[in-house]
């Protein structure tokens, strides 16, 4: 039956008859460099969606997530991050041992990850589930989502970030934490996803 | 039965496509509700000023719009191509891809696929594909209970009612109404809930965390599918939609089969003109992209229905297939005077608005003159504004004339209505300067009748065809011609 359904509606389409080529114009910005972009620029469409923007210095990384968490959190992070990022809190990793059940991602209080990059013009953290950054579930169960950017990972448009991405892989773009505007079209942050996003911007200037 | 618009020799669309009655009849029924005009009045208002920023902040925007049409117009030039190249890009990435010629094929794949896991409970992501075929009430009738999951689709589920918009299915509900449906119809509702926006958000959150977190199977639309890679891609904003892409163990998209783009990095043109077009946002919150299974990440049984259901009909008509161009940004209902005034509900199918006036009657093929569908394309005032506002460049307003022109042709021969009898005394009075000049002295007559209220309301029948939709604003008290002859001592 499946096979069937293939054929006909491939037959459909030729039946509905030959279209005429159109050439794509391609003369809007592509912008093809890619990074460094806009840091500031990147900071401040971030802020612009409700969003805390951090700037520190790599090795100031732990010492400040440490401080953007309450006394005793959980925080779990991908099993490959960075020793210097890691707070003075109760640290638990995915994947080390085990890869941990939704209900303990539920019952953390944060998640602490890095990015793929940025995108300056939106505002905008692409992950990939590369270094630092762990699987989808991670970012998307606890309520609180800690990221690291560095500066140097910021692109300025989205054309670059789509030039700069693979697509083998489980991409997700965040742009400020989790909203609806289902009711009378009023913005409202957290629904079903982290209620709260932290950007720490991570660069030599940052000191 | 025999269709007389499009393509008869291609199936038509089916699912819910086609209301109970015509478009007139049901938006007298909307425009008497003050409520709901009072409601979508005061969304559309607020969209729009928001859409006009966000549009303005790019430069480059109408190069984009001519990308984005061009990409659409070369996807469907070159769908058998793209479809082959897409389904064997899912399946190299150990992904399953299935074929529905119909909403009926759609629906019993889905069905079986559910039933292979065992489950009888599924989460959803809004998704006008599954709407369209009907797929909720499919699973009901088979005993899988379908949970939707955006917070708008959540309240017109629990309200029992039908969504009205694209994008904001619930626009036509305020945030008293939503609390009184919670109120009586979402189990563990704290009831002392208010009308606050964040605490019936929060309502929702607490209400579907369980079901997110136990869920085996979930079910989703999705915006673009990528053929050179076999990628999808949804874009949402609440984390419903990554929730549902992520968690279970088996995901099943529905598809059409226009949603294609060539090449990953085409989709850089349509995350630019999508979130700004429909929410009024640089970027929305969240886009997921997966393509087929990742090992260890996400669900590891990632099914994909392809469907037809109409679209190789609307693809058989030169002119109106631009109308599967569409994004489902909504942005042309959010500018367009008679959506604003009636709502989505007016227009029977899933598919509302300017685009669901051209999309509709097209999908489905028009059965004669008391199909509700066949009432569509004059469901317009033709002002453009929704050509102006789409981000795929779609001449909404030149397919509702091309239709109308489709629809008129469809029934010549048979005896003239009322208005055919109006244009042919209308064109034997333009063609004369003398016969003209007479109308215009009948029409100072007119004067009499606007005299109460500065316009004509009612007019004795043919013309009470006119004004009881519309009044008729009172003639001049001196015409044009009359005036030039006033002010030129008569010479020409």
């Amino acid at each position: 039956m499946g096979s069937d359904a293939r054929a006909e509606i491939l037959a459909r389409i030729r039946a509905a008859g030959s279209i005429a080529p159109v050439p794509i114009p391609r003369d809007y910005d592509h912008a093809p460099r890619s990074g460094p972009g806009d840091a500031e620029r990147f900071a401040t469409m971030v802020a612009d969606y409700r969003a805390q923007v951090h700037r520190t210095t790599e090795s100031g990384i732990a010492d400040l997530v440490t401080a953007l968490l309450p006394p005793g959190a959980t925080v779990v992070a991908p099993a490959d991050l960075p020793e210097s990022w890691r707070p003075r809190t109760t640290l638990v990793l995915d994947g080390d041992p085990r890869p941990l059940s939704v209900t303990e991602l539920d019952a953390a209080d944060a998640v602490l990850t890095g990015c793929r990059l940025g995108i300056a013009a939106t505002g905008t953290l692409v992950l990939d589930a590369g270094p630092a950054q762990g699987r989808r579930a991670l970012t998307l169960v606890p309520d609180h989502h800690i990221c690291v950017v560095r500066a140097a990972d910021i692109v300025d448009t989205v054309p670059q970030a789509f030039r700069a991405l693979d697509p083998s892989r489980p991409l997700t773009f965040v742009s400020g934490p989790s909203a609806t505007s289902d009711i009378e079209l009023n913005r409202v942050e957290g629904v079903h996803g982290p209620r709260t996003l932290d950007v720490i911007l991570v660069g030599p200037a940052f000191g | 039965m025999s269709t007389f618009l499009g393509t008869p020799s291609l199936p038509a669309g089916t699912g819910n496509l086609r209301g109970a009655q015509s478009f007139p009849a049901a938006a007298r029924k909307a425009l008497g509700d003050s409520q709901l005009r009072a409601n979508l009045g005061a969304a559309t208002a607020t969209i729009r000023a928001k859409r006009s920023a966000a549009v303005a902040e790019v430069p480059d925007w109408e190069q984009l719009r001519a990308a984005g049409s061009a990409l659409k117009a070369t996807a469907l030039q070159r769908l058998p191509e793209l479809l082959a190249q897409f389904e064997a890009n899912v399946i190299a990435r150990g992904g399953t891809v299935h074929w529905a010629r119909d909403a009926a094929e759609a629906n019993r794949i889905a069905t079986e696929l559910i039933r292979a896991t065992g489950s009888t409970e599924v989460v959803k992501v809004k998704s006008m594909a599954t709407q369209e075929i009907g797929l909720n009430e499919y699973l009901a009738e088979h005993g899988i209970t379908a949970y939707e999951t955006d917070l708008a689709e959540l309240i017109v589920q629990l309200g029992h009612d039908t969504p009205s918009h694209f994008l904001v299915p619930a626009i036509h509900r305020n945030r008293a109404e939503i609390r009184e449906i919670f109120l009586r119809e979402m189990p563990g509702v704290d009831p002392a809930i208010t009308d606050d926006p964040r605490v019936l958000a929060t309502a929702a959150r607490t209400y579907l965390r369980q079901k997110f977190l136990t869920a085996k199977v979930a079910i989703s639309g999705a915006n673009f599918g990528v053929a050179e890679t076999g990628t999808l891609a949804v874009v949402e904003s609440e984390g419903n939609g990554r929730m549902c892409l992520t968690l279970p163990e088996t995901l099943i998209t529905v598809l059409g089969i226009e949603k294609l783009v060539p090449a990953f990095t085409d989709l850089e043109v349509f995350l630019q003109l999508l979130p700004r077009s429909s929410t009024a946002e640089r970027m929305n919150p969240y886009t997921s992209m997966w393509t087929g299974v990742h090992p260890g990440d996400g669900p590891q049984r990632v099914h994909v229905i392809l469907l037809d259901n109409g679209r190789t009909r609307v693809l058989a008509d030169e002119t109106g297939r631009a109308a599967l161009h569409c994004i489902r940004c909504s942005a042309c209902l959010n500018v367009c005077p008679v959506y604003e005034r009636v709502g989505g509900h007016a227009y029977g199918s899933v598919y509302p608005g300017p685009i669901g006036a051209i999309l509709s009657p097209q999908l489905t093929g028009v059965t004669g003159r008391d199909d509700p569908n066949a009432s569509l394309p004059y469901a317009s005032t033709l002002c453009g504004a929704c050509f102006d506002a789409c981000p795929v460049r779609i001449d909404i307003p030149g397919i509702l004339v091309h239709l109308r022109a489709a629809e008129v042709d469809a029934r010549r021969g048979g005896l003239p209505g009322p208005q055919d009898l109006a244009m042919k005394a209308a064109s034997a009075v333009m063609a004369s300067p003398s016969r003209f000049a007479a109308a215009e002295r009948v029409t100072k007559l007119g004067r009499l009748l606007g005299r109460m209220r500065g316009r004509i309301t009612a007019l004795p029948y043919p013309g009470s065809k006119w004004t009881t939709s519309r009044d008729l604003p009172m003639p001049p008290a001196e015409t044009f011609r009359q005036w030039w002859s006033r002010t030129h001592d008569g010479s020409r």
